[in-house]
């Protein structure tokens, strides 16, 4: 008996492993991946990244121009997620499966949601592009559609899980769908959609230079312009200066989930 | 009397927890009505972009067309970006293995998890799209540039997830395989990891739908082979709204099977846990 778990867990393994050969196998011949290329280039970077790609003393000169394109993308991240907030929140109560008001409704809602967070962010900013031209408007746009897709969905999971037995007893007591929503229902996800919140302006400040580099707003845009002229050391300063802005908003992020949940 | 009372109406007190709450809902909505206040909204005219909008999008999702690509193409596309998926999850799960081994608390000392956790909380401060146009300088823009760069960020998520995995295991399991004389290795590889493999596969499967979309992403802005090229060059070259509408059907369609799968995956996760 013993042998057996040991013989089948070695078939399993092996199986497995075969099954993951073949799909390495695939995916190098079908991206036309360099393997040795790979591993070369890597050690390449990381000598060419030690010599070249550090702020240097000229680079600090452009220093107030990426702050203030900076705070830009902040405030563009921050007002992306509250707006997408407030309509993902509707979307989440008529999709959930605790508080909707019926099932085709739900089913519409959570349809609508994923579409929106399966279309892909290029596309959304590339789309958006062609109206709104070079406008910080256009990122603002793309940021806020992807985050409300995501929004939703996370929202409808939270209030799928947490508030199904108080509903019950609230509308057992006689209370009305209002009064269930706005005394059980949001009160008890809100740490929860508090922390998905704080989760999406992490992430989009890191989209935000995706989108900015596509479509020529906030900091992207400097990335990019700085990395086309081949200015690595303000290019490193930009990065530099974005690594420093997500850790603080981990930060304060993971302070004040640590107070609320 | 008075406790009396206050068992049949409790007063909501306003707690150190909802205080936090409200203020940050307060600022953040001061701070989006500032942003939507500074926007420069003269640079275009607001009614006419947004029913250009509107029309593209109609064009896009009501009348995909095939011109450049046939479907066959486009599917193929859509196999390369699958690819380039898969390497970078294989590539980042083979790292993060080792890394979540070093993080884990129950098996690392606590230096070393520290640093570990530091390592990759850098990593995933930076944007994946500035990763691959950093070693795009090295390797040239191209699908090892794409590959190497997407794996960073898989290397920060998956090192967290695996790491917590491998926390679940109980100490106890551990000490006896110590007492019993077993090496570390013995150890991971006869009790860690097999009592952990099913929420591994999980995360990693997580991931993977992840690096698709991401994947996309790449294709478009750093020149990456794949889908998400020929969605940037419809858009910012050729102008076809149609075949747009086409690609964006196809990853779609597929983005879908893959969001399926990791949700049925994750409340698999969650009945295991609870």
């Amino acid at each position: 008996m013993q042998s057996d778990i040991f013989a089948k867990r070695k078939k399993d393994s092996l199986i497995f492993f075969f099954l993951l050969i073949l799909l390495t196998v695939g995916s190098v011949v079908i991206t036309q991946y360099d393997v040795s290329k790979g591993f070369t280039s890597l050690l390449k970077a990381f000598i060419w990244g030690g010599s070249n790609f550090y702020p240097d003393g000229k680079s600090l000169t452009i220093l107030p121009d990426v702050l203030r394109k900076l705070w830009d993308t902040i405030l563009m991240s921050i007002a992306a997620t509250t707006v997408a907030t407030v309509f993902a929140t509707l979307l989440a109560l008529v999709g959930s499966r605790t508080t909707r008001m019926n099932r085709l409704f739900s089913l519409v809602a959570r349809g609508i949601a994923s579409l929106f967070r399966n279309i892909p962010l290029v596309a959304w900013a590339m789309v958006l592009m062609l109206a709104f031209s070079q406008s910080s408007i256009t990122g603002y746009l793309a940021l806020f559609l992807g985050s409300f897709g995501f929004l939703t969905r996370a929202f409808i999971e939270t209030i799928d899980e947490v508030s199904n037995d108080s509903v019950e007893a609230l509308s057992a007591t006689g209370a009305s769908y209002f009064h269930i929503i706005f005394q059980s229902v949001l009160p008890s996800s809100l740490p929860q959609m508090i922390s998905w919140i704080l989760f999406m302006i992490d992430t989009n400040i890191r989209d935000a230079t995706l989108v900015g580099l596509l479509t020529g707003t906030g900091i992207g845009f400097s990335f990019d312009l700085y990395y086309k002229s081949f200015n690595f050391h303000a290019a490193s300063l930009v990065v530099i200066l974005i690594v420093i802005t997500v850790i603080l908003i981990e930060m304060v992020s993971n302070t004040i989930r640590r107070v609320i949940m | 009397m008075k406790k009396i009372e206050e068992a049949i109406l409790p007063v909501k007190p306003l707690t150190r927890e909802s205080l936090t709450m409200w203020i940050l809902l307060l600022v953040l909505s001061l701070l989006t009505i500032y942003a939507l206040a500074a926007i420069d909204y003269t640079s275009v005219d607001m009614g006419k972009a947004m029913a250009d909008t509107l029309n593209n999008f109609k064009t896009i999702f009501f009348h995909p067309a095939a011109h450049r690509l046939s479907l066959w193409d486009a599917f193929y596309e859509v196999l390369i970006t699958m690819g380039l998926a898969f390497l970078t999850t294989l590539f980042g799960g083979v790292i993060a293995m080792l890394l979540g081994l070093l993080a884990a608390q129950n098996l690392a000392p606590k230096q070393v998890t520290n640093i570990i956790k530091g390592f990759v909380a850098f990593i995933r401060a930076v944007p994946s799209i500035l990763w691959v146009l950093i070693f795009a300088v090295a390797a040239g823009l191209g699908s090892v540039a794409a590959v190497i760069g997407l794996t960073f960020h898989s290397v920060s998520y998956l090192t967290k997830a695996y790491s917590e995995s491998f926390e679940e295991l109980d100490r106890s399991v551990i000490e006896a395989l110590m007492a019993s004389g077993a090496n570390w290795w013995q150890i991971i590889f006869q009790a860690v990891i097999p009592s952990s493999v099913s929420s591994l596969l999980s995360w990693t499967f997580m991931r993977f739908e992840i690096n698709f979309a991401n994947a996309v992403a790449m294709g478009a802005a750093a020149g990456a082979a794949g889908i998400g090229f020929d969605l940037f060059m419809d858009s910012g070259f050729y102008f076809d709204l149609r075949e747009i509408g086409l690609v964006t059907y196809f990853i779609i369609a597929f983005a879908i099977v893959l969001e399926t799968i990791s949700t049925n995956l994750k409340s698999k996760i969650l009945i295991k846990k609870a």
